[in-house]
């Protein structure tokens, strides 16, 4: 990997320096990039979208597009592949403008370096929409200058030259040059100025919005050949595990090795201090055993005896903080939103609804456990690992080790999943620190399935609360909604008791329902374990509270939950989040980026309409529906259930409409939306991670379960809405989680009659003929 | 020193009897197809064939299977079902982040040898201890019964 020049590594250290001052010891970059900017810097004008982020764009083709002499193009990939298929997505972009012929493209993954490539975290949905249009600026500028390479080559005027499926064509004379034949000759070229670039109209694309482009790794992925991070190898590389505290902030207060020095093949014990609270996203400390193999590693941690100070965090109890959290949500909070004059409209209203509903931690889980390999040497450091945040595993490695960043190479793999897991670079950090132990050898920390659920950055936990004042229409004049949940922030400051702008943004501040009176507070929680990002993030508990409530308003309305969905929209608009107290907006442009009702009620019909919505079900099965815009996306979903009368679920279809702007690669994002059902469908039957004493009370599948094929649908239809009229690029990764969880439920309802207020549904619905009759 | 029977060549590994497969395949052997997910035989991301069966390599002692044939993902393009299976997840692209896929082919190919015409029962009883935290089983499914048409067609 080639070394950067000072003044690149420079300039981005002062420009990190300067997120240093401010606050929590320098470690705002991801949350810079998820809306703490705006605090940080408010004598700059706003910047929105890709503008917004972190090291921002390049569009340079001279970065990202090669052409060998032989004619492959090159195209470098900033983002990390996960399952979301950017690696395919984002080349199909630059092939397209290049004109090139996806036979002879590669895709090359770029390391850890974002003055050069631009921001690289692979979060918040929005790779696509922050990278759509810098890639085709500069598939387009490549495609440029090779037709007027050709057109110096044969001395004829530019215009006269056209590029065409990898080759450029003299219209007037049909000479033909080869991309490879034009390769050198094109790459001396001056990049053209942005707005002299010509790019593509819609009816020229070959591959943007066209089905058939097959992933680019899926080859190497069935045949076993794909490199993911476990997969990295290099002769005589040691292997390590670590014994990390159970309780978050714990320590260590004596180690015995004796034993572990015993085992075969274990070569040394090390101790790895962890960071005083917060954690951020440094290790959480332990004991580290390096063996020869990851086996001998096992053996020889678990032959450790250690004896553990647990610190502050030693008596986080689920059960006492669900009633914690509950009391509060009984409380008013802090306001964050206020139309109207609710307290009166309550008072006149005809009746009242209330519900409370309760979502616990969950973790990504993601197949790959957390896997990294790091090599020290004379003052450098590299490192592999599966990566979604590539710049700050470098900051935070050359920040551990006392290194210059640019003396840090950071290289990413394919991921095993990711699911927000892989944006914290702990795991990463801890294999820089045990490398530098032994110079020279790489070293690769391998987490187990238990250390993964045991020291996930969880899913937060919410308790959420909703009274309606209900006119004679049945619906609702006055709107109280309070969501009470520990805080991503408060892994970056300590007594970050309430949510950020970002996750009350998720589909709380920006409710868009036309109803008159709202108020919508925020009450504190503590936070006791490391929360973190999980897909969807907070757009999980709030669209499950709001989906569930209005299906809750709708019976009591005694309408047809789909009829009083679009009643309670109101007329077709374009809502200025603004107006309803939302800044975020998921990093775009209040102007650009509307909450369009019209598009909600779009999809909405959508999907009732394919899933036969009205239609008469035999007893124990019931279609339920549900709404939710997020990552500005907007997605409905209609389930059917049917309750055996053991209690237990099959999913017989699910049917998912989806308006998510321009699609580019439509086959990946209907897999997007069957993955999000799936995953959506397991957060609402198994997902729990539970506390006590402290510590996490699950190990691993058999205790935190998640989706297996038994609950996938029998049947699952995504349905891609065309946007009305010339709308931006939606998120796709995550906005089809939050609807699915109150879709099931919704469902469950119809089919049982029995609401299911608090997830995980698991057993709850044994014995349900019983309650009914 | 075990000989490790595996992909068609034996392997002398300097292990101890008691080390799980997957480890000695991956750390040892060096082939990198098969992968850990859980260690407890609860996912499947580890499944590897032992005689055509299908196994979870991180219960597996390396000691246990001295003398059989072990074939991992690395190799199953060897095998003429295999390749169907490997087409039709291909054809149907199952594969998102793709970690899970090499022992999701194995456990449908195990499948397809002793029943080439399995029932959605059948393969949701066959691939229900494989999980895809992607969530892809409605493509595995659709890849299965795809491969399971082709099989016939290849006989006939």
């Amino acid at each position: 990997m080639s070394r950067l020049p000072n003044d690149f590594a420079l300039s981005n250290l002062s420009r990190r320096g300067f997120l240093k001052g401010v606050g929590a010891t320098g470690a705002l970059v991801l949350a810079a990039s998820w809306g703490w900017q705006d605090a940080l810097a408010e004598d700059k004008p706003k910047q929105f979208g890709a503008d917004g982020m972190p090291n921002g764009w390049i569009d340079d083709p001279k970065v990202y597009v090669s052409i060998a002499a032989d004619g492959t193009v090159t195209v470098v990939c900033n983002r990390s592949e996960m399952g979301q298929g950017v690696r395919t997505s984002l080349t199909m972009v630059v092939a397209d403008e290049l004109e090139a012929d996806w036979a002879h493209v590669k895709v090359q993954q770029a390391p850890g370096d974002e003055v050069r490539f631009g921001n690289q975290d692979t979060d918040g949905s929005r790779s696509m929409r922050h990278w759509y249009e810098p890639m085709r600026r500069c598939g387009a500028a490549a495609r440029t200058m090779l037709e007027q390479a050709a057109a110096a080559q044969w001395k004829v005027p530019v215009g006269e030259c056209r590029a065409q499926l990898h080759k450029v064509i003299h219209t007037p004379s049909g000479r033909e040059l080869g991309y490879g034949e034009l390769a050198a000759a094109a790459s001396a070229l001056t990049v053209p100025a942005r707005d002299s670039l010509r790019l593509k109209q819609p009816s020229e694309f070959r591959y943007i919005g066209k089905e058939g482009t097959k992933a680019i790794d899926g080859a190497d992925i069935v045949n076993g050949r794909a490199v993911y991070g476990a997969d990295v190898h290099f002769d005589g590389m040691l292997f390590a595990v670590i014994a990390r505290p159970a309780v978050y902030g714990g320590k260590v207060k004596s180690v015995d090795d004796s034993a572990a020095l015993k085992v075969p093949g274990v070569l040394k014990v090390i101790q790895i201090e962890p960071r005083p609270l917060p954690s951020e996203f440094q290790p959480l400390g332990g004991v580290a055993v390096v063996a020869s193999n990851t086996w001998a590693a096992l053996k020889g941690r678990e032959a450790l005896k250690i004896e553990w100070d647990d610190g502050p965090n030693a008596t986080y109890d689920s059960v006492a903080y669900r009633k914690e959290i509950e009391a509060a949500s009984l409380k008013p909070g802090k306001v964050v939103r206020n139309t109207g004059d609710i307290d009166k409209a309550i008072g006149s209203a005809a009746s009242t609804l209330e519900a409370s509903y309760y979502l616990p931690h969950l973790a990504q889980a993601p197949m790959e456990p957390m896997v990294a390999i790091a090599r020290y040497k004379d003052g450098t450091c590299e490192a592999w690992a599966p990566s979604q945040a590539p710049q700050v595993t470098r900051e935070r490695i050359a920040e551990r080790l006392g290194l210059p960043f640019d003396n840090v190479t950071f290289n990413v793999t394919l991921l095993g999943g990711g699911f927000g897991r892989k944006s914290k670079p702990d795991f990463v950090v801890e294999a820089a620190v045990l490398a530098k132990e032994f110079p020279g050898k790489a070293v690769r920390v391998q987490w187990t399935r238990e250390d993964d659920i045991h020291n996930s950055y969880f899913h937060t936990v919410s308790a959420e609360y909703l009274k309606a004042g209900v006119g004679k229409d049945g619906l609702p004049s006055a709107w109280l909604h309070r969501t009470v949940a520990p805080s991503i922030t408060a892994l970056f400051a300590p007594g970050m008791n309430h949510e950020a702008a970002f996750e009350l943004g998720m589909g709380f501040t920006n409710m868009a329902y036309a109803i008159p009176n709202v108020r919508l507070e925020n009450p504190e929680a503590t936070v006791h374990t490391r929360v973190g990002w999980y897909r969807s993030v907070s757009n999980i508990p709030h669209g499950f509270a709001i989906q569930s409530f209005v299906d809750e308003l709708a019976h009591k309305a005694k309408e047809d939950p789909l009829k009083y969905q679009i009643k309670l929209l109101g007329p077709d608009r374009q809502i200025d989040p603004r107006t309803l107290s939302e800044e975020w907006n998921y990093g775009e442009s209040p102007e650009r980026y509307p909450i369009d009702t019209g598009r909600m009620r779009t999809v909405l019909e959508t999907a009732a309409k394919a899933a036969g919505w009205g239609r008469q079900l035999p007893k124990g099965r019931g279609l339920g529906l549900a709404v939710h815009y997020s990552f500005v996306t907007y997605v409905a979903a209609v389930i059917e259930v049917e309750v055996k009368d053991d209690g237990t679920l099959i999913v017989h279809k699910a049917d998912i409409a989806v308006d998510c702007g321009p699609q580019i690669n439509p086959e990946r994002i209907r897999s997007q939306f069957e993955g999000a059902c799936v995953m959506g469908l397991g957060n609402a039957v198994w997902g729990e991670i539970s506390f006590k004493d402290g510590k996490v009370q699950q190990d691993n599948f058999h205790m935190y379960e998640v989706a297996r094929m038994s609950l996938a649908p029998k049947e699952v239809a995504v349905h891609l809405v065309t946007p009305p009229g010339e709308v931006p690029l939606g998120g796709v990764g995550e906005p089809g989680v939050p609807p699915i969880a109150p879709a099931l439920c919704n469902a469950i309802f119809a089919a049982t009659g029995q609401r299911i207020r608090n997830l995980p549904v698991r057993y709850q619905l044994q014995g349900w003929q019983k309650a009914q009759a | 020193m075990i000989t490790l029977k595996l992909n068609g060549q034996d392997h002398p590994l300097d292990v101890t009897e008691d080390m799980p497969l997957l480890w000695a395949i991956r750390d040892v052997a060096g082939y990198n197809g098969t992968k850990f997910g859980c260690g407890m035989g609860l996912c499947g991301a580890c499944t590897i064939h032992i005689d055509g069966a299908p196994a979870r390599s991180c219960i597996t002692p390396i000691g246990s299977v001295v003398g059989q044939n072990v074939t991992t993902i690395d190799n199953l393009h060897a095998d003429p079902v295999g390749q169907i299976v490997q087409q039709a997840w291909l054809d149907t692209a199952v594969a998102q982040c793709g970690y899970c896929q090499g022992g999701q082919i194995m456990s449908a190919t195990a499948l397809l040898k002793t029943n080439p015409n399995p029932s959605d029962e059948q393969i949701e009883e066959a691939m229900v201890g494989n999980i895809c935290r992607c969530g892809t089983y409605n493509r595995i499914k659709t890849a299965i019964r795809q491969a399971s048409t082709h099989l016939k067609e290849a006989k006939a």
